[in-house]
């Protein structure tokens, strides 16, 4: 069974000019244990996607469409309270920022401790020894004596193991990890992935992993999902989206990875700009930049469409297998 | 921490003695203190003899350096007006102003933190918008505008509390207060309210603006995320770092508070120092204005370093412990 379902999602924010769709006609899911990539840029709707899933899209936004179920049950509709439940326990999230991911004033025990004991029904000792073994866990040194310190005894590195530690530590069953790493220095930036890459293998925690970097994509991931302009344009494993990319997006980002190997591609920019929510085109919101767009493009929004294997959004593709 | 204690003193100690150094000044500014002190028509061996016996014939540097050292002992010699030591004095008026200032803070910290958490918590509701707007009011009104309001309102038309003095007062060894009687509780409520009005308003909306602003916080956003209990992230994670700044500008604003108490004092005719001060003005008393000004500051570097040190064992990040940061 699928631990995660997102069906034609649709979140919105209303504004003075009308609502707008942050996020449009989302549809995912994510199997037990499983990595799901998230690549797509800068406005695309990725980080907007897990506030959905984790229940903390920030009013006056809302969800406006589609519903979301994890383990079978819808999670969308629920009332603060029992969401509340929820988060942490069985969907957990590490953002960006570990420098400013953890509060100043409490030492990194406490806030490991009440986040256990919110959760668990455990003793303040067993919280605690629970605590020092996460902190082993992800990496931190003589965890018996930093669990007392403060968060700016760390550094960026260690604090974003922290932080992991505390996403993981009433043992949800998905995590969302929001570009774990994009703060951090490039030298740990391989350290963490792998990290969260031992987790999910140990703990059996599902990942949905929002990152630019396709080469993290590449050796993390078993399935990838593409964003643009708030919807999913092609979802599928890593192997087939990498290498047979079928939208043209997809081929385009491709592209613009620069590759050291026998046959060094151009840098490939693609050309243009991502429409912004509110002036997306009435047709697929791709076509303006889009080298093999045709009329339909313009008229008609391509569904998506496909196997389990993979799907994409993309009328050239109706147009092969029609 | 111990170094920044002694930085710290030394600072302090270099503060009062300027301070000393203004206070002293009055004294050349006010004219020539023997002719205030002997008859009309003394001759000018009467006068020096005088001047000889008060030290005004010494180097100004001595005579600063006189001042100073009785000065560190409380002495600050006669009143000019009544002739009874000004310590004397100052300590018989000391317990009115404190009580007043404390009873003020106090009222300022317990209605304004919880008001500031319930606007900051709530920004659109109809109970955060009427105080907000009020607390515009309450920190726009002249002080001595809604001290005389509430005497016209509680006094003069209900009768409830009295529009001046103490009300009955009880000595413990010098101090004497009205925290025991019906009477001096009651003479209390009016002007530590118009006292504490300005402070609480102040509070109440840095409080706000604090929240609002760790309420944004990524470390909140993460706390949420974690599926921690409302309660908690607003009480535990965001309340804590709310008061971290609070507590500076409240300490600071203690100092206000005996300031602006000479207006209080004024207008409840409280028998405080604040009013002393006032008179000593008109009487051109400068003894008692000298050691006034003297004193108050000294409360107020006193206070300052106290907020200094309280805000480095509450912010672990100002806490120099030696633990350095690892890799
Ligand atoms: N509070 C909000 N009100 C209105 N629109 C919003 C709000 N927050 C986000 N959006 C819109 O939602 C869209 C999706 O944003 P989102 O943050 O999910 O992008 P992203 O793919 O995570 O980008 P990035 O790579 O920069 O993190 C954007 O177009 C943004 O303008
Ligand atoms: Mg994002």
């Amino acid at each position: 069974m699928t631990l995660l379902t997102v069906e034609n999602l649709t979140v919105a924010f209303p504004g003075r000019r009308g609502t707008v769709n942050a996020i449009e006609d989302v549809t995912l899911s994510v199997s037990p244990g499983e990595i799901l990539g998230m690549v797509g840029e800068s406005g695309a709707g990725k980080s907007m996607t897990g506030a959905a899933i984790i229940g903390l899209i920030e009013p006056p936004g809302g969800i406006t469409q589609g519903e979301i179920r994890l383990e079978g049950d819808r999670i969308d509709n629920l009332r603060p309270e029992a969401m509340r439940r929820i988060r942490g326990r069985k969907i957990g999230a590490i953002f960006q920022d570990p420098l400013t991911s953890l509060n100043p004033v409490l030492t990194v025990g406490e806030q490991l401790i009440e986040t256990i004991q919110t959760h668990l029904k455990l003793s303040k000792a067993d919280a605690r020894e629970r605590a020092i073994d996460w902190l082993r866990r992800v990496g931190i040194p003589a965890p018996e004596a930093r669990i007392d310190t403060y968060p700016h005894q760390y550094s960026g590195g260690m604090r974003q193991r922290v932080v992991i530690a505390l996403a993981l530590c009433a043992e949800p069953r998905l995590v969302i990890a929001d570009e774990p790493t994009t703060a951090l220095d490039v030298s740990v930036q391989a350290q963490i992935i792998a990290l969260l890459r031992r987790l999910a293998r140990e703990t059996g925690v599902a990942v949905i992993l929002v990152t630019h970097d396709m080469g993290v994509i590449a050796e993390t991931a078993d399935r990838v999902a593409v964003m643009y302009a708030g919807r999913i344009v092609e979802v599928g494993s890593v192997a087939e989206v990498l290498t047979a990319p079928k939208h043209p997006y997809t081929s385009g980002l491709m592209a613009s990875i620069p590759r050291i190997g026998p046959r060094p591609d151009v840098l490939a920019q693609i050309e243009g700009a991502m429409p912004r929510p509110n002036a997306r085109p009435e047709g697929c919101a791709f076509a303006p930049r889009c080298p093999h767009k045709m009329d339909i493009c313009l008229q008609q929004r391509p569904k998506l469409e496909g196997s389990e294997e993979k799907s994409v959004a993309c009328h050239l593709i109706e147009e092969v297998s029609v | 921490m111990l170094g920044f204690l002694i930085r710290r003193i030394i600072q302090s100690i270099f503060v009062m003695l300027t301070v000393a150094l203004i206070a002293f000044m009055m004294f050349r500014f006010m004219g020539d203190p023997v002719n205030s002190l002997v008859a009309e028509n003394a001759t000018t061996e009467e006068r020096d003899a005088v001047r000889e016996r008060l030290g005004l014939d010494q180097p100004i540097w001595v005579q600063y350096g006189r001042f100073v050292a009785r000065a560190s002992t409380g002495d600050f010699g006669l009143s000019w007006r009544n002739a009874r030591p000004v310590s004397t004095l100052l300590s018989e008026r000391f317990p009115a102003t404190a009580e007043l200032v404390l009873v003020a803070a106090g009222l300022s910290l317990l209605i304004g933190i919880p008001l500031g958490i319930l606007t900051a918590l709530r920004p659109s509701s109809l109970s955060a918008q009427s105080l907000q707007l009020l607390s515009l009011i309450g920190i726009s009104l002249p002080t001595f505008v809604t001290g005389i309001l509430l005497i016209l309102i509680f006094s003069v038309w209900l009768g409830w509390l009295p529009s001046f003095g103490r009300g009955t007062v009880i000595d413990i060894g010098w101090w004497s207060t009205g925290f025991l009687t019906v009477s001096g509780l009651k003479a209390l409520i009016l002007p530590s309210f118009m006292l504490c009005l300005f402070q609480l308003t102040l509070i109440m909306r840095l409080v706000r603006a604090e929240m609002m602003e760790v309420l944004r916080t990524d470390y909140i956003k993460f706390a949420k995320a974690r599926g921690l209990t409302n309660r908690s992230i607003n009480f535990r994670h965001a309340l804590k770092n709310t008061l971290i700044p609070v507590i500076t500008i409240f300490g600071l604003q203690l100092g206000g508070l005996i300031a602006f108490a000479i207006v209080t004092e004024t207008v409840f005719q409280w028998p405080g120092m604040g009013a002393l001060f006032i008179q000593a003005v008109s009487f051109g008393d400068v003894p008692v204005m000298a050691a006034y000004l003297v004193l108050v500051s000294l409360i107020f570097v006193i206070i300052n370093t106290t907020v200094d040190l309280l805000y480095a064992v509450l912010d672990p990040r100002l806490r120099v412990d030696g633990t350095k940061s690892a890799h």
